[in-house]
């Protein structure tokens, strides 16, 4: 396959397609109406339908031209950015604000090529501190500060 | 009442204990995210929105209000100081302020930046005051026609001023509505894109998506990018402006006040696009325009007064026409909403004292800025000196506890993270995550009024040209698109961006 002249505006092309296909496919079964009386499905189908056309459009104009080459994806960042927060605001009811935010501050900072163990140890303890100071005391949030909802 | 009047009520509200105690929280908060390179406004109103449920709605606004405008001011400093723009809106004010700050005129930079800010933020808030009961009593007259061909106006308005490939930025905004409508259809009850999860029954939250794809997946780009940040910061004596400096700087700060404020108004305007077309004009008028790059002061006080007026006047569409003009007045909708008050030229009628109060409140929060800022300087440069590696856990910490507590459901943070997965790949592909945001708020609003245009027009889709208002606004989107197919333009528009790179 030849070169494609401009990767990044072709893929975001195929991902919009790509996003209309899904659209159309999950709300094949809501009802359409009229254009006087609209169903549910009606604007989900129009959205999805422009879509395509769009992402289609763009892809091809990306097969002209010159642009940029698609950049590296390194998953180190992504994954431990992400999932960080996802196990932080899993383990918030049970493990208590205070056990959350040191384990969420150690495990994001694995992420940095800087990562210095201690020291994001202690910033996990000052953060939790000051968490359980301005969100569970000064804004009243509704969070369990110990495992166990204490 | 006449615009007095109306600002003495407003005074009145902004000016109660609580009121200037969250209008000084918002501005402090705006400032501290300004100078910080790497957390935008949009990302921190997303992460303070959840905290604000408990509030008086008037007093939420002010703080968040305060957050944006507070930026302004707060992303200069860090332009100046470390050449490096703390805000994109304050982008070019690098290329002079930081080339005065080595002259040793970083105070004179500061202070201009802050005064010019400061006299623009007055000017802006008399502009919201005279211009928002007129406009807000022309939208009164509207009916659902005319507001979908609003948005679409507003729509295709935000994606010729956004930069990167149009197509690109219209499929953003298609791709925004589409998720704007996953939930409960309020014509038919029925649930859609809900995958039978309950709480996909009730939409997708704006701070998920706004807080994934501004947030996060901004400091995934700023782990993975491998430059380092050099923290030189100038030495700061004497923040005062000699007589000649004021007299070379007093027609900026006019010229950037006036255009900022106009270029505020636009769909996609707000204080980013303010900034580049001020420094342009400055260079324009200039009688010797080889200053610039050099250390020119009206290349300061110019673009810092625009992007300041133009952060204050998008709220005017806000407020008046209820159809958000950037991706931080998108977020205003969604706190507007959790407040149950549906933005539009209604609020100013049926809820007088929070209309006002919040035009007032921004008055005293620029007061407070200017009193604030030039003192705590020393402050923010400490700040600064804060490598990233402590900064982003922290970061992700706030944005954390901030979603969760939006429903105190883990649902609500998987969703955030999955929006940050999105946002990684848009940022990959140079997709502009504000048009989608717009989008996305103005969904269910759009279709809404889209189904009700229809069934009054018996189904006939002809009734978007046959009413006037409707089909100048038509007409308008499609020049604006037209302008932007002709070379011409496009040549232009890439050289206004070009600054930035």
């Amino acid at each position: 396959m030849a070169k494609i002249p401009r990767p990044k505006d072709f893929y975001a092309g195929l991902l919009f397609v790509a996003f209309g296909v899904v659209a159309i496919i999950i709300a094949r079964d809501y009802p359409l109406g009229t254009a006087a009386r609209m169903g549910p499905g009606y604007f989900p189908r129009l959205l999805g339908i422009l879509l395509i056309v769009l992402g289609a459009a763009l892809s091809l104009t990306a097969l002209r031209g010159h642009g940029t080459p698609l950049p590296g994806w390194k998953w180190r960042p992504v994954s431990i950015v992400l999932l960080s927060v996802v196990a932080f605001g899993l383990v918030l009811t049970h493990a208590g604000l205070v056990l959350s935010t040191i384990g969420l501050i150690v495990v994001a900072s694995t992420a940095s090529r800087e990562f210095r163990f201690r020291e994001s140890l202690l910033s996990g303890v000052l953060l939790a501190a000051l968490s359980v100071g301005v969100f569970v005391v000064g804004l009243k949030l509704q969070l369990p500060i110990w495992p166990g909802g204490g | 009442m006449d615009v007095f009047g109306h600002l003495a009520l407003g005074f009145g509200v902004a000016l109660t204990p609580i009121n200037l105690l969250y209008a000084l929280v918002g501005v402090l908060v705006g400032t501290l995210i300004g100078v910080l390179p790497g957390i935008g406004p949009v990302a921190t109103i997303a992460m303070l929105l959840p905290t604000t449920y408990g509030l008086q709605p008037v007093s939420a606004l002010i703080m968040l209000a305060g957050i944006y405008y507070g930026a302004q001011y707060g992303g200069s400093t860090t332009s100046i100081l470390i050449n490096m723009p703390g805000e994109t809106s304050s982008a070019v004010t690098c290329l002079d302020g930081h080339q005065m700050a080595l002259k040793g005129e970083a105070g004179a930079a500061l202070a201009v930046a802050a005064l010019g800010s400061f006299f623009a933020g007055c000017v802006a808030t008399v502009a919201i005051a005279a211009f928002s009961p007129p406009l807000s009593s022309v939208a009164l007259k509207f009916g659902p026609a005319e507001y979908c061909s609003l948005m679409v106006l507003g729509l295709i308005g935000a994606v010729v001023l956004a930069h990167g490939t149009l197509l690109k930025a219209i499929a953003m905004v298609v791709l925004g509505l589409l998720l704007g409508i996953v939930g409960t259809d309020v014509n038919s009850g029925m649930a859609r894109f809900a995958f039978d999860i309950p709480e996909l029954i009730d939409g997708i939250g704006v701070v998920a998506v706004a807080m994934g794809l501004f947030g996060f997946a901004e400091i995934v780009s700023n782990l993975e990018s491998t430059e380092k940040r050099a923290i030189v910061a100038a030495k700061v004596k004497g923040l005062w402006l000699t007589g000649k400096q004021l007299r070379q700087a007093a027609p900026a700060v006019l010229r950037g006040t006036a255009l900022g404020s106009v270029l505020g108004l636009l769909p996609g305007g707000g204080a980013m696009l303010a900034s580049f077309a001020a420094y342009t004009v400055e260079k324009k008028v200039a009688k010797d325009p080889s200053r610039f790059g050099k250390g020119a002061i009206e290349g300061v006080a110019g673009p810092e007064s625009a992007n300041n007026a133009g952060a204050q006047t998008s709220f005017i569409p806000l407020l008046t026409l209820g159809i958000p003009e950037n991706a931080v007045m998108a977020l205003m909708v969604g706190a507007m909403t959790i407040h149950n008050i549906q933005p539009g030229p209604q609020v100013m009628t049926s809820n007088p004292s929070l209309f006002w109060g919040l035009v007032a409140s921004m008055w005293v929060g620029n007061l407070m800025l200017v009193v604030l800022n030039l003192p705590m300087i020393g402050i923010w440069i400490k700040l600064l000196q804060v490598p990233y590696r402590l900064l982003y856990p922290a970061i992700l910490l706030f944005c954390g506890i901030g979603v969760y507590s939006t429903n105190n459901a883990s649902f609500d943070v998987v969703m955030t993270a999955i929006f940050g997965f999105l946002g990684v790949i848009f940022v990959k592909l140079e997709c502009e995550p504000a048009p989608l945001l717009l989008g996305f708020v103005l969904g269910p609003l759009m279709e809404e009024n889209l189904r009700r245009a229809m069934l009054l027009s018996r189904g006939d889709p002809t009734v978007f040209l046959t009413r006037p208002i409707s089909l100048a606004m038509l007409i308008v989107a499609a020049g604006l698109l037209l302008l932007i197919i002709l070379p011409n333009f496009r040549k232009t528009r890439a050289a206004a961006f070009q600054e930035e790179t």
